[in-house]
């Protein structure tokens, strides 16, 4: 049995999958009661798609001119 | 020149040596356009590689601005120049997005170097038992609430979460954006940072735990708690 701070210190491993089999059962194990922690789980997922959703590849466009400048003289063009 | 693979499949990393940024008009001056380079075979390549570019160039500056803030032109720039250099030892092209992303995050690490940044390990502090969902549940004046936690999140912008990145020691802010934001495996990082997989674990571990120390902090410093749950 593990505690919570235990549980919670791996649970972004676990949702990563980077968690070996025995502790996995042992995070479950401890999910499988504790409310708190279930809750944890649930908002190490919410911020692992808050990051995902602000990873925005938005260029300018003075920059983009600027970079496409330097790439067409590289290459040449 | 030292040559990593990702997957077995594409040099990651070209010369290290600084390369001085430079603009787009001194190139063919500085030598780094080759004037005389005439033949079809090297007309080709520089098409290939500038197709390739041109496929990327958002993604890589989105990368670059999230881990270099307001330099990541220089930085994409400087890749581009490398990259260049590097294009035709490239052994497999179908492997180009990668080799181009291994080679803006070394211009970003020799970036910090020649700023002076001592990338240091944070110490095994409270950061690392830090809890934003559970500080969340205590600082909130509604605790009946089933958003509380989402709503929070909510409040932040995409400048808030770069001025959040930025606050992250380079040590760890480099494998959050690349697993967390840019889409890779943990042992990816590892090859591309070439650092045994238990440090990248062990560092992406701090990293979560100080963005959510961090993301609190910005919060209460920008106003972005609801009334009551501020200090």
């Amino acid at each position: 049995m593990i505690t919570c701070a235990e549980a919670v210190r791996q649970l972004w491993d676990y949702l990563d999958g980077n968690v070996e089999e025995s502790q996995r059962e042992l995070v479950e194990e401890h999910l499988a009661f504790c409310r708190r922690c279930c809750g944890e789980l649930e908002f190490a997922e919410e911020l692992r798609g808050f990051l995902a959703s602000h990873a925005e590849n938005d260029l300018p466009p003075d920059v983009h001119a600027r970079l496409t400048a330097t790439l067409d003289e590289l290459s040449g063009a | 020149m030292h040559v990593q693979t990702l997957g077995g499949a594409a040099p990651l990393r070209v010369g290290t040596d600084a390369i001085t940024p430079c603009r787009a008009t001194s190139l063919r001056d500085s030598g780094v356009v080759r004037a005389d380079a005439s033949p079809d075979s090297e007309r080709a390549t520089a098409d290939r590689f500038k197709a390739l570019v041109e496929r990327e160039l958002p993604r890589l500056y989105g990368l670059a601005r999230r881990l270099a803030g307001d330099d990541a032109e220089d930085i994409v720039q400087e890749a581009l120049l490398r990259g260049y250099r590097g294009f035709s030892q490239l052994a497999n092209e179908n492997a180009g997005s990668e080799w181009l992303t291994s080679i803006v995050v070394n211009c970003c690490r020799d970036h910090w170097r020649r700023q002076g940044r001592r990338v240091e390990e944070v110490e095994l502090d409270e950061a690392d038992d830090f809890s934003l969902f559970r500080r969340i549940a205590d600082e909130d004046p509604f605790p009946y609430s089933d958003s509380v936690h989402v709503d929070f999140l909510h409040q932040f912008g995409s400048e808030d979460v770069r001025a959040v990145l930025a606050s992250l020691p380079e040590l760890y802010r480099l494998p959050l954006v690349l697993v967390h934001m840019t889409g890779y495996q943990v042992k990816e990082v590892a090859y591309l940072l070439d650092a045994p997989l238990g440090t990248v674990l062990a560092r992406l571990h701090r990293a979560r735990k100080l963005f959510e120390r961090e993301l609190w902090t910005y919060a209460e410093l920008h106003g972005l708690l609801k009334e009551g749950a501020q200090r």
